[in-house]
């Protein structure tokens, strides 16, 4: 058994878990935060994309205990304060989803884009970000729709904090 | 996935010394390639050893042309490195396309060499760059490392703690990718040394096509220290025997997407 210490969503949790265990597994039932999903289980289509120490991973493919430590952001995490995150919303505006099984693991892995390459993204650079993101209903289209304007409100944000 | 158990090790004696403790231990870098393979049970260690938490392994030195990259450099650190941007934009650039950025984010280089995938790219690069590999053991150069597929030199217990070599005057790696996969269908690195004008340095690295796995393209390099330029390649031959057959694509078509590839790397080295 391994002794796993983070902080999910800003809060710290310790658990006792098996040393096999997947951080997917350890978030959605160690933690009954199910907005992560799996979609493949095969390191593929990055439903399951959580952040770890800021960086966006595929939570079917580390383990609890490899993240034992670190600060593991979920989309659970992203809203606050009863307030949708941009990005979020934008997905809602834009219609950016259709069944939503793909769209915890799209928003965190935007949100990861935005953070990394700043808000403004084009297409084509959104469109090579997505490789790890499968999508099987919208044809991805409002998928980047949905991040270039969940972006640029980001970076509003970003333009407003640094005033 | 077997039951495992799973330790960090502090230093570099340390992680030996665990793996020759356990029963059958495996090292554990990124895990992008060991978690998956243990899921489908094609592997079950006893143990695995994770390497990230070793202070300094994933540190990237540049120091005039000599560049020096700790095995447990992510992707993502070798594609976003400044220094080594400006002395080997060739390697940061191969790093970039390594997979997508999830995985970019936690797969390594030494686990990636470690692991010498025939369709993997970092090998490619290795060869080409006449690069050392560097064990917590010994020293070995790129060609004596690669062994075959998913074969490499290392014994047991031996794990790589860096990777060094002299940036080359210019360099490209064109690649052909699965469109499904990322990984290569072909991928040709090729790098100038320089050397002098009546015998220029020209090295080839060739992955994902061969059935052997990585291998370095001597007549190539022969035919580009005459001439360097893409179409110094139209006389080379790639041998259909030696080339990998698969639901992606035939001997045939490898083989001639390998020269495809040489050239737009030659091209793109300029
Ligand atoms: C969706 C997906 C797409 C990918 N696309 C590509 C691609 O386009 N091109 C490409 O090249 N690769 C690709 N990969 C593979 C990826 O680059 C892996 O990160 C890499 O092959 C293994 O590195 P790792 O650090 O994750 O190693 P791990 O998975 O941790 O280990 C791999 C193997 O090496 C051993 N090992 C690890 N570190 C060391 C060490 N320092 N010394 C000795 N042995 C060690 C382990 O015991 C294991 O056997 C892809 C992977 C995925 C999941
Ligand atoms: S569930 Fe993790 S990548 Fe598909
Ligand atoms: S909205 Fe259904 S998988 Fe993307």
């Amino acid at each position: 058994m391994a002794k796993v210490e983070m902080t999910v969503n800003g809060r710290s949790v310790a658990a006792d878990v098996e040393d096999r265990t997947l951080l997917v597994e350890f978030l959605r039932e160690g933690r009954n935060l199910t907005g992560t999903h799996v979609g493949c289980d095969t390191s593929q289509c990055g439903a399951c994309v959580v952040h770890v120490d800021g960086k966006a991973v595929k939570s079917c493919t580390m383990l609890a205990a490899q993240a034992s430590g670190s600060e593991v952001t979920t989309i659970e995490g992203l809203a606050g304060n009863g307030a949708l995150h941009p990005m979020q919303e934008a997905f809602r505006d834009n219609h950016g989803l259709q069944c939503g099984f793909c769209t915890p693991g799209m928003i965190m892995s935007a949100v990861d884009m935005v953070n990394r390459l700043g808000p403004k993204l084009d297409e084509a650079t959104i469109r090579s970000e997505l490789e790890g993101n499968i999508c099987r209903c919208t044809g991805y289209h409002n998928i980047v729709k949905s991040i270039a304007a969940g972006a640029k409100t980001m970076g509003k944000g970003m333009k407003k904090a640094a005033e | 996935m077997y039951e495992t158990n799973y330790t960090r090790a502090k230093d570099a004696a340390d992680a030996a010394k665990k793996s020759k403790a356990a029963d059958d231990a495996a090292y554990l870098s990124g895990g992008m390639t060991l978690l998956p393979t243990m899921k489908q049970r094609l592997a079950a260690p006893s143990d695995l050893i994770d390497l990230t938490h070793i202070k300094g392994m994933n540190a990237i030195t540049v120091s005039r042309k000599q560049v020096t990259i700790g095995a447990t450099a992510t992707h993502a650190e070798v594609a976003t490195n400044a220094k080594l941007m400006k002395v080997c934009p060739s390697l940061s650039s191969l790093a970039a396309h390594i997979g997508d950025p999830h995985v970019r984010n936690r797969g390594t280089i030494g686990g990636s060499i470690a692991n010498n995938d025939p369709a993997a790219d970092y090998p490619s690069a290795m060869i080409a760059l006449d690069a050392t590999i560097v064990t917590n053991k010994r020293k070995l150069k790129a060609e004596k490392f690669f062994v075959g597929l998913f074969e490499t030199a290392l014994k047991e217990d031996e794990f790589v703690k860096e990777i060094s070599f002299t940036a080359p005057k210019s360099g490209a790696y064109a690649k052909f990718p699965n469109p499904a996969s990322r990984y290569a269908m072909a991928g040709v690195f090729v790098a100038h040394h320089g050397g002098t004008k009546a015998k220029p340095e020209i090295r080839v690295g060739i992955t994902g096509a061969s059935q052997d796995g990585v291998y370095r393209a001597k007549d190539m390099e022969k035919a580009l220290a005459a001439n360097f330029a893409p179409e110094a390649l139209d006389g080379c031959t790639v041998d259909e025997g030696n080339m990998l057959s698969d639901i992606h694509g035939s001997a045939a078509y490898r083989a001639n997407l390998v020269k495809v590839m040489a050239k737009r790397a030659v091209a793109a080295a300029g």
